[in-house]
């Protein structure tokens, strides 16, 4: 069995795994990136229309070339890779076993490990639509690879369900080559992207957005032959009546990501309620010296702050390395970070309190849309410890927030912080 | 119409940020005035959406004997809305042979507009 040996083991090679692994071999400590597929790069090589990096480099570029530019970095840095290579197990003293079609069985002896797998797409099985199992029913994301990547149209006419970004864009980018997209559906009363897509991907090429509908059943036997929607009520229940039929012969699912968890379960780290691991302010999982970032750990809105978040988990790999591995330390106190009302999820799951000097980022998100709303952070005795208001919120943007505790006034013996969004009370509106 | 007539000719839904305001372009005879915007940047919007709406065209290029069989492509700078259709049907005809380079033109003065078609990525031989 091939044998490979690195400070830090990163794996996956999209924009997360990437911008780690460079952050990492920057402060010259040894790293092996571990990818999957046949290239560098990630999910960002298939996602060709513009709007990333307008953070991380001022300036606005397409999918794959945000990605060329942390492949170049590598190259020039001359970072060691593995392609077609799967991780199938990663054990508590951090050695990992992968295989690929050249080495088969390898093993990797790392000192620390960062968790950069990104995330998978929610399928037909997900949300349970009745019908037949005919050809023409494919994620948004899997149609885009077809399309963009291995140049192949997956249907004439489409119906697509969810009215996430990739959804709309895949709109637009149909449209483009020619074939007809007769609505987007989405269960909610509101649009599930950014606006910036729903005004350039579907207003812009009179694409209809039907709200408050789902996809009921799928026609036909061998190929979709249409789907019927049907009205959804508040509580989700459908609208005996609503019902009708659309022809088409493609249905696209856009209904949401899933951090792809499987190996972080099976090395025995935590997840929570969001999908991906528990971590801390850190970005340390449960297991020592395994860190998680990007997609894998939270469903991010723009991959500049995948990137951002990579970076920090690279830092902090490189300090484990520096200052703990190895050693026997005694057991971290704890604060449990809870989400709570109108919030969906959010991360740090949990602080070390003698981390409490320090800026602490934050990143959550809100169950519905609320407007003029108090983001306020209580301690398990109610009292507040922060507070900001913020005029609007939907669930489709992800907060941050960038705090330090002990300067907010956090007790000492805080055991638990709770997050909360809610309506801002009469007095603060008239401040406003 | 008398020259005083006043009449909503257009209704923009501003992108710049989540707010999304909507913009409403006012025809009072020969003027053209916005209404709705809450920030500077969302006139210029509005304006430019109004007079002379452009988009960054993003599409791909058949490749020859290259690692995959398409590029990903860009417009160097944002097309006329309204020629993007055409611009999308002369980038359909295109085939090129890699090794091809981020930001090689690939289609210079595309449909004479002073826009290029650039590649997005790097790609090399099968």
């Amino acid at each position: 069995m091939k044998k490979y040996k690195a400070d830090v083991v990163v794996i996956g090679a999209g924009a997360g795994g990437l911008a780690a692994a460079i952050e990492v071999k920057e402060a010259d400590l040894s790293v092996l990136i571990i990818e999957r597929d046949k290239e560098l790069g990630g999910i960002t090589l298939q996602c060709i229309h513009n709007g990333f990096g307008l953070k991380e480099f001022e300036e606005e570029l397409t999918g794959p070339e945000y990605a060329q530019r942390f492949i170049n970095k590598v190259i020039e840095k001359k970072i060691p890779y593995i392609l077609d290579t799967m991780v199938i197990e990663i054990t508590k003293d951090k050695k990992l076993y992968a295989v690929n079609k050249k080495e088969g069985l390898i093993e990797v002896e790392a000192k620390a490990i960062i968790l950069a797998m990104g995330c998978r797409e929610k399928t037909r099985g997900a949300i349970n639509i009745p019908g037949f199992r005919p050809a023409g029913i494919y994620t948004a994301g899997q149609a885009q690879r077809f399309v963009n990547i291995e140049g192949y149209l997956p249907g004439n006419t489409y119906v697509i369900l969810g009215s996430g970004d990739i959804g709309m864009i895949m709109a637009r980018r149909l449209t483009w080559e020619g074939c007809t997209v007769k609505a987007v559906v989405e269960i909610q009363p509101y649009v599930s992207g950014l606006l910036r897509n729903q005004v350039q991907c579907l207003e812009d090429y009179g694409i209809p957005l039907i709200t408050s509908y789902t996809v009921t059943r799928i026609h036909g036997r061998d190929r979709v032959k249409g789907v019927s929607i049907a009205k959804i009520s508040k509580d989700y229940d459908r609208i005996i009546g609503s019902e009708k039929f659309i022809e088409c012969d493609t249905l696209l699912l856009s209904v949401g990501l899933i951090p792809e968890n499987e190996l972080t379960l099976q090395a025995g780290a935590e997840l929570s309620k969001n999908g991906g691991p528990v971590v801390d302010e850190e970005l340390e999982t449960t297991i020592e010296g395994i860190f998680a970032c990007g997609n894998v750990l939270q469903v991010h809105d723009l991959v500049d702050m995948v990137t951002a978040e990579a970076k920090r988990a690279g830092k902090n790999a490189i300090e484990y390395i520096n200052s703990r591995y190895g050693k026997e330390l005694k057991k971290k106190e704890l604060i449990k970070c809870v989400p709570g009302e109108n919030v969906n999820y959010l991360k740090p799951d949990i602080i070390n309190k003698q981390n409490l000097s320090e800026e602490i980022i934050f990143t959550f998100r809100v169950k519905y849309p609320d407007r003029r709303v108090l983001i306020q952070f209580k301690d398990q005795n109610n009292s507040i410890i922060y507070k900001k208001k913020k005029i609007y919120v939907i669930p489709s943007e992800m907060l941050e927030l960038n705090i330090n505790l002990e300067e907010s006034g956090i007790n000492q013996d805080c055991k638990s912080i709770t997050i909360e969004v809610i309506p801002r009370p009469e007095v603060l509106i008239e401040e406003d | 119409m008398s020259e005083s007539s006043v009449s909503v000719v257009k209704v923009i839904r501003c992108i710049v940020c989540p707010t999304g305001c909507q913009i409403k372009v006012i025809s009072k005879g020969s003027e053209i005035t916005f209404e709705g915007y809450t920030c500077k940047k969302g006139l210029e919007y509005a304006k430019q959406e109004f007079y002379e709406p452009k988009r960054i065209l993003t599409t791909t290029i058949r490749v020859e004997d290259g690692f995959l069989p398409l590029i990903p492509v860009r417009s160097n700078i944002p097309i006329l809305k309204d020629k993007l259709r055409d611009a999308l049907n002369e980038i359909a005809q295109a085939e090129i042979k890699a090794p091809i380079k981020m930001g090689d033109i690939l289609i210079e003065n595309i449909l004479e507009l002073d826009v290029n078609i650039i590649a997005s990525r790097d790609l090399g031989r099968s």
